[in-house]
């Protein structure tokens, strides 16, 4: 007996050339008209139509090369996965809109509107596939930067209320809550104080002044927790002055993940203001490679002006105190392989700090083929781990990582980003993978030197 | 008037005048979208070396990123064979010579050859390419076809002219064959002959300032 799904009426007459995909899910937030939500998008895409936007969008050559580059084509064979396809409702808004002919585009109609209909089909291209990791970045012959402007076109999606359900929540309840998974300043102190107690550290939390002001991921608070006792027993050990604060904790920034400008902004100045207020030379970012994008590269650009403070990753942080004698350390034992997040390395210019952390371990490092610059996403970078409904998208791509690792014959993985530590665990999980991804930073603190 | 007279004249001054102030069009309408002030704190101040690295760097295949190795392998046979036969065949210097007055040595016949045989089935090959890739495919519009086309007629144009005496009217269509390619490079994706210096020096500059590889 075969129940038949009405929506889904049989056709037993239509050529059977191709297998019609399954309609891909699209989340929606509001009621508003589509008329209404591509207007918003087009407002919003217009913004973002700087000159750099405009050089990019005026050069593509449609060669194709971006494909390979990127970890969800690679793994899918499927064209639509083509970074730059990925922008293609951005380009003919331009197109449309802003380029040069865009008055004979539209008089002769010759590019179409963008539809919400469009931008409905697009959002999984905009956020289920692309990590905004940028590897397509560095195989473009012209130079296109499509991981930037995919971070653009979200904001035409956020605007258009096209953003994916998971996304959009938890980067309301950032904004509302002030951490993405829960953890308030509450759940913040209650925490911080239980991981003091049980493992006999201090943790410094809202001092009213300290050089050095700590943030962290929730993902490290809810679920590495052992990381922020590792760092508060680094900078204990080296001297360092030292806090968290409780209004200024969260380097996470999924404002910038949905495409919410204003949330982008709301959510770095908490931290900003919190380095200002405790007169910090220095802004510490956790392990997480977003956080280290939005507020070293984009957080003085939310403010307005210069930050007056330094901002590290922790693992610059890290390498800056073991080059200058402040950090000690014992060896390392065994091989090690480190995985590069893509928005600390690739996209934030800190590929060597980690391998100098790394080195001043005495590691015998195996990097991967290709690691550095080039090396392959984890897969669940710009929000996509957050999304279920791309797991199985997810899964595949993680292939690639586990074949690199698997290459180097590494006895220990490590990375610097609690995000791509969530996204290892998980796939470890799914396919029941006998390797555990660890962080630099645990690394550094099993290996303190005995005080002189 | 003769055809080849309106090839010579007219249609040369206005192919030329088209490609020059659309080329500028163009340009102007990218420089005069807004530019956002980065306030963010540069790890390296030396952004115009490397955005005019990137200018040259990008002219190689990337380092340890995998690309399609036999389209770009092709891409180079006939971006050069293209830059030989325009600018090293001796009656094209000829040619650029007689209207303003710049000259260099020209390669020897025989070579300039090849290098239109390399030409041509280079873009043979980008277009069987073109046509028959799915990612290419999903790609493609009109500019692509036609850019092709464009680009084809004045080799394919030019090979009429090798017997000699060659014939006056072939080398009106030959002559305006280029004068099509001169009227469209400004408006379709051919312009990236010159965008190819703006986007990369862009990418390069502002990745230097990170401090971040291109």
């Amino acid at each position: 007996m075969s129940d038949i799904d009405a929506r889904h009426p049989l056709d037993f007459d239509a050529p059977r050339f191709g297998i019609k995909k399954p309609e891909v899910r699209y989340d929606k937030q509001g009621d508003a008209p589509d008329g209404e939500r591509a207007a918003s998008a087009l407002r919003a895409f217009m913004r973002d139509m700087t000159r750099s936007a405009a050089t990019y969008m005026e050069s593509c050559i449609h060669c194709g090369h971006c494909a390979e580059a990127c970890h969800f084509y690679v793994t899918s064979g499927d064209p639509q996965y083509t970074p730059i396809w990925k922008l293609e409702p951005f380009k003919q808004a331009y197109q449309r809109e802003a380029g040069p002919f865009a008055w004979l585009y539209r008089t002769f109609n010759l590019k179409k509107e963008v539809t919400a209909g469009e931008l409905r089909e697009w959002q999984e291209l905009l956020y289920d596939s692309c990590t905004m990791c940028g590897r397509c970045t560095l195989a473009c012959p012209m130079g296109i930067d499509i991981a930037g402007l995919v971070a653009q076109a979200r904001h035409g999606m956020f605007a258009a209320g096209l953003v994916p359900h998971e996304l959009w929540a938890v980067g309301e309840r950032a904004e509302r809550e002030g951490s993405p998974l829960g953890a308030t300043p509450k759940v913040l102190k209650e925490r911080i104080e239980w991981l003091a107690d049980e493992h006999e550290v201090e943790i410094a939390l809202d001092r009213a002044e300290a050089d050095v002001l700590v943030t962290l991921s929730s993902i490290e608070l809810m679920k590495y927790p052992a990381s922020l006792v590792a760092l508060a027993g680094i900078l204990n050990r080296m001297g360092v002055s030292w806090t968290f604060r409780s209004d200024g904790y969260e380097a996470t920034n999924f404002g910038l993940f949905s495409g919410n400008f204003d949330w982008q902004r709301d959510m770095s100045l908490r931290v900003i203001n919190a380095a200002i207020a405790s007169k910090a030379k220095t802004l510490v970012l956790p392990e997480c490679g977003h956080a280290y994008g939005a507020m070293r590269w984009q957080g003085a650009n939310m403010l307005g002006r210069p930050l007056p403070f330094r901002v590290l990753h922790i693992s610059e942080f890290l390498a800056e105190a073991v080059r200058e004698g402040r950090l000690k350390l014992k060896p390392m034992q065994g091989t090690v392989t480190f995985h590069d997040p893509c928005q600390v390395s690739r996209r934030g210019g800190a590929t060597g700090a980690p391998r100098e952390v790394l080195a001043a371990l005495g590691a015998d490092l195996r990097e991967m083929p290709p690691a550095g610059d080039a090396n392959w996403c984890c897969g669940g970078g710009g929000g996509v781990v957050t999304l279920h409904r791309a797991d199985a998208h997810r899964h595949r791509a993680f292939e690639i990582k586990m074949k690199q690792i698997e290459t180097t014959g590494a006895q220990r993985l490590a990375t610097s980003c609690s995000n791509c530590r969530l996204t290892f665990d998980d796939g470890q999980a799914h396919y029941k993978w006998d390797r555990k991804m660890e962080s630099l930073l645990e690394l550094v603190a099993e290996h303190l030197a005995a005080p002189a | 008037m003769e055809l080849l007279e309106f090839a010579r004249g007219p249609a040369l001054a206005l192919s030329v005048a088209v490609f020059v102030l659309g080329l500028a069009w163009r340009f102007y309408s990218i420089f005069r979208r807004p530019v956002r002030a980065d306030y963010s704190e540069p790890r390296r101040s030396d952004t115009v070396r490397g955005g005019l690295r990137a200018v040259f760097t990008k002219m190689l295949p990337p380092r340890n990123v995998k690309v399609r190795g036999v389209a770009m392998a092709n891409a180079y046979a006939y971006h050069i064979g293209l830059a030989l036969v325009a600018f090293a065949f001796a009656p094209h210097i000829g040619f650029i010579a007689r209207h303003t007055g710049v000259a260099w040595p020209a390669l020897p016949d025989p070579v300039t050859y090849v290098a239109t045989a390399l030409a041509i089935v280079g873009l043979l090959i980008a277009l069987l390419t073109r046509l028959t890739d799915p990612v290419l495919r999903l790609l493609s519009n009109f500019d692509d076809y036609f850019s092709w086309c464009v680009t084809m007629l004045p080799l394919v144009t030019g090979m009429a002219l090798i017997p000699i005496p060659a014939q006056p009217v072939w080398l009106a269509i030959h002559l305006l064959s280029l004068e099509l390619l001169l009227l469209w490079l400004p408006f379709g994706k051919l312009a990236h002959a010159a965008l190819v210096f703006v986007s990369r020096y862009r990418t390069g500059a502002d990745f230097a300032r990170k401090g971040a590889a291109t």
